[in-house]
């Protein structure tokens, strides 16, 4: 099970990160650049715009079915998937996750292990984790190549070095595959091909992530534009894929409304190169494909997300990152300064059901509420409804509601609330407000100047001689 | 109890109470802006692989062999990965024999372990049939087999793919329909839509990155 740990959480430094990555304009150059092209690319891909919101509502609707039986389908899936001789795991835990994938590991005597794309082995931080076992995990997706490079995170989860620019790129090529420095960047990528092809085919494992998995076949389908990921799944001897319960539909003619919204919201593609559906190992009579399947299927709070039918919403995500790429907050700050593995909205929304309130305490409140994540996302989840309602999770009295978020109620002070009480009060009882509007305008000269981090960046609200309620009166002579 | 049964407990404890939800399928949004009349059909499907770097030749059943032995020599490639057990292959094998071609002729007929290192890097083209296509998007369904493997249209640099113009659909709901894809799968399914890509590098457009650097539809209009 997962540890409820009494050791008091450590809140992300948030805060400090954002400041940071304000005055960083290089990085903002880089992150505004590539926001803009995402979002002209998205828009061009849906010119109709009554197509579009049908399919949305469409999209929404089939997840929201698939989530509505989601026990019976996981089953069918599992079901399924073995028959075809795929092996199925479950893990409730990041630490349960890496162990199977480290068990098979052992069970193979591998020694290198190569990676598609995926965020959910991210989650789990699996480089690590097989790292310190001595297992060397090396990322193939040019992105996730570069990042591992510089020994950071993927910054975007559809483009993981979107927060460099091609000369950061060509540097570090230069540094670290000792190659002449060019900023060419088909000569670029062609280094990053030579360097990984042959990795490619001394791995013992390939890993990958997972777009849809449908109940219907046992089929496991991942989209993708360079072939790595047909390579991680086509050349090794074993494949593993890692995704989370979420990701199951009921049918395969599902993932024809989810696979034409996630393209063309994600990189503004009709459709990626690859659509690469994979229901089994390599079969007697055939010549390649790995010759054994894995699944592992993760929870990693998935389910406490579930148990709210307004925060099971959640769950309909289908990892495009269009909120991401129109949201005024990611774009200025980058996807660095989160702390966490998803960033930007649908990281505001998931991963306090992954590490809970208290250690992503200020992930809710980094919205200005604009609302643009929740226009554009391809599945229609409330976005902006479930950052208040996390936000309302965050300061919940301790014993008012059985806590069934991890960290609920981590933001609550005694102090807030009994503010929030009188302000209720002041502004549900007339006399109470008359007497206190009075007071406001009247002793206006005592308004301080400097009220805490209002005025940091603001003057101070100054009220007026008279308040609007008595103008009024006076106007309609009611005085 | 097993992981597997207690995320199953929790997810059906938050359940209980609920109705599924109804499977209301729009298959008419997913068809209709998506119809193309015959005669666009295949300008559709080759613009849309055109505008991804694929490069599109209609052709015929009697002279495709020719073009692709033109489009080797242009590339000054003097061997292909083909398949000698399809009827496609013989038919090209039939073609270089009697032509004055020299192209030399491989086969992917034992396990890629047995010959990877030759696979990977000195095979530089190779040559599939499909299973169809999908104007929609520009994209060619292919399902590997045991003649023709999947690292066959992944590996080598050049990907030459034979698409049979009646078997081109709309769009690709009409196609799962069509070949009953939800009443069996194979192992691995392909949709391919173009070359390999990555626009990692400052979104900059670079084809070549893993899979092919080249692909070439031969659209055959008589068959
Ligand atoms: S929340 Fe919506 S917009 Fe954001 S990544 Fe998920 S599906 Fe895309």
């Amino acid at each position: 099970m997962s540890a409820m740990t009494d050791v008091p959480a450590v809140p992300i430094a948030f805060k400090r990160n954002a400041r940071e990555a304000l005055a960083d304009p290089q990085l903002r150059r880089n992150f505004r650049g590539a926001m803009d092209f995402l979002m002209d690319k998205r828009r061009v891909q849906f010119p109709d715009g009554d197509e579009l919101e049908r399919l949305r509502a469409f999209g929404n609707r089939v997840r929201a079915r698939a989530l509505s039986k989601l026990p019976e389908l996981l089953e069918r899936l599992d079901a399924n998937l073995s028959r075809n001789g795929v092996k199925v795991h479950w893990a409730e835990t990041v630490e349960e996750a890496n162990a199977i994938v480290h068990r098979i590991v052992e069970q193979h005597a591998a020694k290198k292990v190569i990676k598609g794309k995926s965020m959910v082995s991210e989650e789990m931080e699996m480089n690590h984790y097989l790292g310190e076992r001595g297992v060397d995990c090396l990322e193939s997706d040019m992105g996730e190549f570069i990042v591992q490079l510089r020994e950071e995170k993927p910054s975007h989860i559809i483009m993981p070095a979107i927060h460099l620019n091609v000369g950061q790129v060509a540097s570090l090529f230069h540094d670290k595959l000792e190659v002449d420095y060019t900023e060419d960047v088909d000569r670029l990528i062609q280094i990053g091909r030579e360097t990984l092809r042959r990795n490619f085919f001394e791995a013992d494992i390939g890993v990958s992530g997972v777009n849809f998995a449908v109940a219907e076949t046992g089929t496991l389908l991942l989209v993708e534009n360079e072939g790595n990921g047909r390579m991680s799944t086509t050349v090794p001897p074993v494949h593993i894929a890692v995704t989370g319960i979420e990701k199951v539909v009921e049918n395969l003619r599902d993932v024809i409304p989810l696979l034409s919204l996630l393209t063309r919201s994600a990189t503004g593609q009709a459709i990626t190169t690859y659509v690469n559906m994979i229901s089994g190992p390599r079969k007697a009579d055939e010549l390649d494909g790995p010759q054994e399947v894995h699944l592992v299927l993760l929870d990693n709070g998935r389910s406490q997300a579930f148990a709210d039918g307004e925060l099971r919403q959640t769950l309909n995500c289908i990892r495009c990152g269009a909120c991401m790429n129109h949201c005024p907050v990611y774009t200025r700050i980058g996807g660095h300064a989160y702390g966490t593995v998803y960033p930007g909205p649908i990281g505001k929304i998931v991963t306090p059901h992954m590490l809970g309130l208290d250690t992503t305490r200020d992930l809710p409140t980094a919205s200005s509420m604009c609302g643009a994540c929740g226009e554009v996302c391809p599945v229609k989840i409330p976005i902006p409804a479930l950052l208040r309602r996390l936000r309302e999770e965050a300061v919940r009295a301790p014993e008012a509601v059985p806590h069934h978020m991890r960290g609920q109620g981590s933001k609550y002070s005694k102090k807030e609330a009994m503010l929030w009480k009188a302000w209720r009060k002041l502004n549900t009882s007339p006399a109470l407000y008359r007497a206190f509007s009075f007071a406001g305008t009247r002793l206006s000269a005592l308004m301080p100047s400097n009220i805490g981090p209002w005025t940091e960046h603001r003057s101070a609200p100054k009220p007026a001689a008279r308040s609007l309620h008595e103008l009024a009166r006076e106007h309609l002579g009611e005085d | 109890m097993s992981a597997k049964d207690r995320i199953l407990a929790k997810l059906r404890g938050s359940l209980v109470g609920t109705t599924p939800v109804a499977d209301d399928y729009d298959a008419g949004l997913l068809t209709e802006p998506w119809r193309y009349a015959a005669d666009d059909r295949i300008a559709r499907l080759r613009s849309m692989l055109e505008a991804v770097h694929g490069e599109t030749q209609l052709t015929t059943q009697a002279d495709w062999p020719q073009r692709a032995l033109e489009a080797l020599a242009a590339r000054n490639i003097g061997e292909l990965l083909v398949s000698p057990d399809t009827a496609h292959g013989q038919q090209l094998a039939a073609h270089v024999a009697a032509s004055a071609a020299g192209l030399r002729l491989k086969a992917y007929h034992q396990p890629v372990e047995a010959w990877k290192e030759e696979l990977f890097f000195r095979t530089p083209a190779s040559l599939t049939g499909t299973l169809g296509g999908i104007a929609a998007t520009g994209s060619l369904v292919l399902w590997p087999t045991p003649q023709e493997p999947r690292l066959m249209s992944l590996v080598p640099p050049l990907h030459i793919a034979l698409l049979k113009a009646s078997e081109v659909r709309d769009n690709l709901y009409e196609l799962m329909h069509a070949q009953h894809w939800a009443s069996g799968m194979p192992t691995n399914a392909l949709l391919v839509s173009g070359p390999s890509k990555t626009a990692d590098i400052q979104q900059t457009l670079a084809y070549g990155a893993h899979g092919p650097k080249e692909l070439l539809v031969l659209i055959l209009e008589d068959a």
